[in-house]
């Protein structure tokens, strides 16, 4: 049960330490104390390990993460969870701009309110929001799951493909391309296992709308498959 | 990029701490600007009295200067040097007459006109410039500093912020304005005067435009998202006010801290670190295209 103190130890040799960790490793549980909103904490892990940082973090923090599950107990700078491709980050408190930007894969759970452009270009993971995103959320965004149990921003799911956004709360307008879909069991079924997945079982799932592609922006159509 | 920091204090317990925290605060932000750095701070006022900051090469000789002003003045004028700056505070009674020989001096430009406000600025690290004006022992209710890393102007110490362009009024910005040529020429037409090319000082402009209309700080950041174009979080400070605004696309990060005996911002959260109770604050980002405001009464 390693603990390391960031405001002794250097992120280089924090960050060294756990890509050096082995599949088969015994450290499977590390506490990282005094973040002071540093950048780039716990980024690029390709370990089955648990990351427990006490305290608010910076920019990227859990960028790129494979198979680690990094909790974060306080708020997020820029960046949470970018790129993710597995595992699981989950923020406490409150996440800035870009959360889940371009994630593969994985689980990005959020307690309270992420700004402006949760999930951009999201390519598979799955993001669950306790609280409201703001403007330009799900913007571009390719595939995965993107749930927000509070109200959405502005330009929500602007120029999207085959991502499924489902919100509880208000939109307060839908980006280009974007529209309301009938919410379906088999959605519902897909919903509650995310909710599950984020730890709540209390939130009925007729309570969401679905949003997604209408397909009609340029590359949708057949007529322009020729121009590629 | 460009950093921000901005403290107002709600318990007058944490004054003499002021510069110190400032300077801390400026320091943690100097990898997002290591041009130039500045800070506006404001201090005691005395009724009657109007405090000029005075700029000038780093050999000038403000004792002398001081002499000759106090002639002027009828009576010795209080000031303190700090590097290549100097406060001194004038019978308001006095000031014409003192500017006036100010103006026709070219070796020396006054830079801020203030009952409380002080501004310092100059080229260099921030904790080099903070620690050449003695930043650490300042004190005081409110300040508001900003680190730059240049993108709309050249590095120079007029390019470098805050900027002032109202009595007591000061503006620091990160971000580009796209549309201020446009806003200074209105502005000059309204018989606004600039010192420099750069963006950020034509929002500062259009700030105290709006007040010296009539408007309240309040109603002045609310226009401001109409009339200006372009990326920015401004922090601003008058005698008695802090404000915070983003434009609506919130292109630049910013993050705020309160307790109950301070507000801060930070364009990053490492900027407030080592405040006083920063475990127990509330910790937010602040929301595109809101007016955020703090007031002393």
């Amino acid at each position: 049960m390693p603990v390391v103190d960031l405001a002794h130890s250097s992120l280089r040799d924090l960050n060294g330490a756990l890509h050096a960790l082995t599949p088969d490793t015994n450290e499977t549980h590390w506490t990282v104390i005094n973040p002071r909103g540093q950048h780039n904490i716990a980024v690029g892990l390709d370990a089955p390990v648990e990351v427990e940082v006490e305290g608010h973090v910076g920019y990227y923090c859990a960028g790129m993460n494979k198979q680690a599950r990094v909790t974060v107990r306080g708020n997020a700078g820029q960046g949470i969870a970018e790129n993710m491709m597995s595992g699981k980050v989950h923020v406490t408190g409150d996440a800035s701009q870009a959360a889940g930007a371009s994630g593969n894969g994985g689980l990005l759970v959020i307690d309270g309110n992420a700004s402006a452009r949760c999930g951009i270009s999201m390519k598979g993971i799955d993001i669950v929001v306790k609280g409201s995103v703001g403007h330009l959320s799900a913007f571009m965004a390719q595939a995965g799951n993107f749930v927000v149990l509070g109200d959405a921003g502005e330009a929500l799911g602007d120029s999207i493909y085959e991502a499924h956004l489902y919100v509880r709360g208000t939109v307060a307008s839908l980006g280009a391309d974007c529209i309301e879909k009938p919410l379906g069991e088999e959605h519902k079924t897909e919903l509650k296992r995310l909710l599950s997945e984020a730890g709540i079982d209390d939130v009925d799932t007729s309570e969401f709308k679905r949003y997604g592609s209408s397909r009609k922006l340029y590359h949708f159509h057949i007529d322009n498959v020729g121009s590629y | 990029m460009c950093g921000i920091a901005g403290l107002f204090l709600k318990d007058s317990k944490l004054a003499p701490e002021l510069g110190g925290l400032l300077s801390g605060m400026l320091a943690a932000l100097s990898d997002r600007g290591p041009d130039s750095a500045g800070f506006a701070v404001y201090g005691d006022g005395e009724s009657g009295q109007i405090k000029l900051t005075l700029r000038a090469a780093p050999s000038f000789d403000f004792v002398e200067l001081m002499a000759v002003l106090g002639k002027i003045a009828g009576a010795p004028l209080t000031y303190q040097v700090y590097d290549t700056h100097a406060v001194v505070s004038i019978p308001l009674d006095r000031e014409v007459a003192v500017a006036t020989a100010l103006a026709s001096n070219s070796a020396v430009d006054v830079v801020a006109r203030g009952k409380r406000m002080a501004v310092f600025k100059e080229v260099g690290l921030p904790a080099d410039v903070a620690k050449r004006f003695g930043l650490n022992a300042m004190t005081g209710t409110h300040a508001v500093g900003h680190t730059r890393m240049a993108t709309e102007s050249a590095v120079t110490t007029n390019g470098a912020h805050p900027f002032t362009t109202g009595t007591d009024q000061c503006l620091v910005h990160n971000g580009s304005l796209s549309n201020h040529n446009d806003v200074r020429r209105d502005l000059i037409r309204r018989g606004m005067a600039f010192r420099t090319e750069n963006d950020s000082e034509v929002a500062a402009g259009y700030l105290s435009a709006q007040m010296s209309e009539g408007a309240s700080l309040q109603e002045a950041m609310t226009s401001s998202l109409s009339a200006l174009d372009g990326f920015y979080t401004f922090v601003i400070g008058t005698e008695t006010g802090f404000g915070v605004l983003r434009d609506p696309i919130a292109c630049k990060p910013a993050v705020m801290a309160e307790t109950d005996r301070w507000v801060a911002f930070g364009t990053e959260y490492r900027a407030l670190v080592d405040l006083p109770g920063i475990d127990g604050a509330k910790v937010w980002e602040p929301e595109p295209a809101k007016v955020y405001l703090w007031e002393r009464h």
